[in-house]
């Protein structure tokens, strides 16, 4: 295992790589972590599309080293099942509409308020803002009984407007902390400059900020979408059970309790619920990763 | 920039306040539609009703027919007047702003930025968490007690202490170590990014998705009956008796952190694989120039150079293992001697209807994250006086 006594390292890659064949171990474990981290998900996948008889009596790996032995072991039906009558389908229509506006609305609010924090110095500025950064660890949790008392005394209750608004709130400490820290590295002298023209904050929001933070706004797009699409909590508290409002997690939790044992509506539901944010997650991914790095590797 | 200097000759001066006027009739008509719970369905029946289908109308106002047309009507309103009104209001105030006196201008024009935004916390976080704090010293009749906490001296409560404990510590580290370990091995093979990919996907996947993906893992079938999970055929395979992991205590609570450990390695890897790449390749090569093995320069060498990274990882996983509320409440609902804060207090609230004591086991949580809160101001001054 020591270390070749390279002279001259050109990058650092070649300084830190082993050579092809000495780093076979290392790639034999590299390729086992990555079949064992997809393992799981892989079996998800199988089951969903057998048949359901077979599921009960062997195990999803059997199909995969005999896949054309029973011939019509593979089906979609279990998939029409889920969508058509235990509400999948429904459910993935509000999931859609519970997240886009929940997404859209929070990234409006905080630009604002994110440029105005870096860039336009006003009074008790600095309190306010060390207040929104002590909010981004405050659990949800805190928020839930004072929250659904308004709800309740305001008709907010299992409507996709309280959600909205709630989704809205709970995400904004995130949002205006990864713009701000973005939106404050921004060159000084663009707004020297910008003010010597005589342009007001707003045109200098809306023509210079916004438009060069778009890969700001794009992985806080991301985070907030991911994050209200996988939510249970505030769905089950603030939209609730009935199947005319309640989204993914909710129905995939309730067939739970319904389906308990039926693993081929079960993985078939789940399967449903995890389609969107895996291909939001593998088109847009190194955005995804920029947001995460920016949200924590501040030091 | 050329933007910001060029001027555009501007509308007539009465244009601007006549299309802000209608814009804002269009908000307040559509905040009253998204407030109605009927609102998607009767504005398209009205729709219908104007384009002569009277049929697909009345249908709509019975419930049933288009009722996703509707709904997706309501959504778009949402977006309208959720990110139109939202712009209106700031560029119309803005403007209207801008014609004051300098002094006065600048005074307030940073306020109607912040204004909604200020708004919106204090209405749905700061307000909420002292309500939440004092309900937790109050009973029923609005009189002051500290019997919400005397549920937390219960030998049941110990028990979900005993499990938060678990998630906190085991959830954590093993994220943390497994996360750090895979970003050093996968620095040093050609397609790193392929192969993070594959640990990082879980990431996208709900907590109640992870729950039913490793509840078929956990799944568990009387010996001599096959085994459809594929832990317990391996247990079989070797000649084991089959292992109920999600109802034997204490194996579930080990059982639930696993899934867990599962999606947040991806997050540990991502964010340490930056910083190992941070790492200047001077130093790794003076290290090896000193003889030390592949091992001690990464745990010796490159380990305590990412000290920073590794604890930013580790307070917020951390975090999310103290309010941990899907995983248990989906597999097992806490049921079998698993139960956590964040489970537990949900039960108080929605089902034996004790919002007194939900509120005290949401303030144990808020008082459990207080030193993380604490760790991220102190950061933040620094950085604002360094910056």
């Amino acid at each position: 295992m020591t270390a070749p006594a390279q002279t001259k390292p050109a990058t650092r890659v070649s300084a830190w790589r082993p050579p092809l064949l000495r780093s076979l171990p290392l790639r034999l474990s590299v390729i086992a972590i990555c079949f064992l981290w997809t393992l799981p998900t892989l079996g998800l996948l199988v089951t969903s599309v057998r048949d359901p008889i077979l599921i009960a009596k062997s195990g999803w790996w059997t199909s995969l080293l005999s896949p054309f032995n029973p011939p019509d072991q593979w089906t979609l039906s279990n998939y029409q099942t889920v969508i058509a009558s235990d509400g999948m389908g429904n459910a993935f229509i509000n999931s859609l509409i519970v997240t886009v506006p929940s997404t859209v609305i929070p990234i409006t609010i905080a630009a604002f308020a994110a440029y105005a924090f870096a860039w336009v110095p006003f009074r008790g500025r600095g309190i306010l803002f060390t207040i929104v950064v002590g909010l981004l660890v405050v659990p949800i949790q805190m928020s839930l009984i004072p929250i659904l008392q308004i709800y309740s005394a305001g008709n907010l209750y299992g409507t996709f407007l309280g959600i909205w608004l709630a989704h809205t709130g709970f995400g904004l400490p995130l949002a205006i902390f990864l713009l701000y820290n973005f939106m404050s590295q921004l060159p000084r002298d663009l707004f020297e400059s910008a003010a010597i023209d005589g342009a007001t904050h707003l045109q200098v929001f809306i023509r210079i900020v916004l438009p060069l933070s778009v890969p700001a706004l794009g992985a806080f797009a991301i985070f907030q979408f991911l994050w209200v699409w996988n939510d249970l909590l505030v769905a089950l508290v603030f939209l609730g059970p009935g199947a005319e409002v309640r989204v993914l997690p909710t129905a995939l939790y309730q067939l739970i309790g319904s389906r308990g044992g039926s693993w081929h509506l079960l993985t078939a539901g789940a399967f449903i619920t995890m389609v969107v944010p895996l291909l939001v997650f593998l088109v847009l991914q190194r955005a995804f990763v920029r947001g995460i790095l920016a949200g924590s590797v501040k030091s | 920039m050329a933007a910001a200097r060029t001027e555009r000759p501007g509308p007539s001066r009465f244009v601007l306040p006549i299309a802000g006027l209608i814009g804002l009739g269009i908000c307040l008509a559509g905040i009253l539609v998204l407030y109605d719970p009927q609102g998607g369905q009767n504005i398209l029946a009205s729709i219908y009703d104007a384009l002569g289908n009277g049929a697909g109308a009345s249908e709509l106002r019975n419930g049933s027919g288009d009722q996703v047309v509707a709904k997706i009507l309501l959504a778009l309103i949402a977006l309208l007047v959720g990110v139109g009104g939202i712009w209106l209001l700031y560029l119309g105030v803005g403007s209207l702003v801008s014609v004051l006196q300098p002094t006065w201008r600048d005074r307030i024009l940073p306020w109607v930025f912040v204004g909604p935004a200020l708004a919106l916390l204090a209405v749905f976080l700061v307000y909420p968490a002292a309500g939440t704090i004092l309900r937790a010293f109050q009973d029923n009749e609005g009189q002051f007690t500290l019997s919400n906490f005397a549920v937390m001296t219960d030998p049941e409560f110990l028990l979900i202490l005993r499990n938060n404990a678990l998630w906190l510590v085991v959830g954590t580290a093993g994220s943390v170590l497994l996360g750090l370990v895979i970003a050093g091995l996968f620095d040093r093979v050609r397609r790193e990014s392929l192969a993070k990919t594959f640990v990082f996907l879980p990431l996208a996947i709900s907590l109640v998705g992870a729950s039913v993906i490793w509840g078929f893992m956990y799944a568990w079938q009387p010996a001599g009956r096959p085994q459809i999970g594929l832990l317990n055929a391996i247990v079989v395979q070797f000649g084991g008796t089959p292992v109920p992991w999600l109802t034997t205590s204490p194996i579930n609570v080990f059982a639930e952190i696993m899934i867990l450990v599962w999606l947040q390695t991806g997050f540990a890897m991502v964010v340490l694989s930056a910083a190992i790449k941070g790492v200047g390749a001077e130093i790794i090569e003076a290290a090896r120039l000193d003889g030390a093995t592949e091992r001690q320069l990464f745990f010796k060498v490159i380990v305590p150079m990412i000290r920073g990274s590794i604890i930013t990882v580790a307070t917020t996983i951390a975090i999310v293992t103290l309010k941990i509320f899907d995983i248990v409440y989906v597999t097992t609902g806490g049921r079998f001697k698993d139960d956590v804060v964040g489970v537990r207090m949900f039960h108080e609230i929605f089902q034996f209807f004790n919002d007194g004591r939900g509120a005290a086991l949401a303030t144990l949580l808020f008082l459990a994250v207080l030193p993380v809160m604490y760790i991220n101001l102190s950061n933040f001054r620094r950085q604002q006086r360094q910056g």
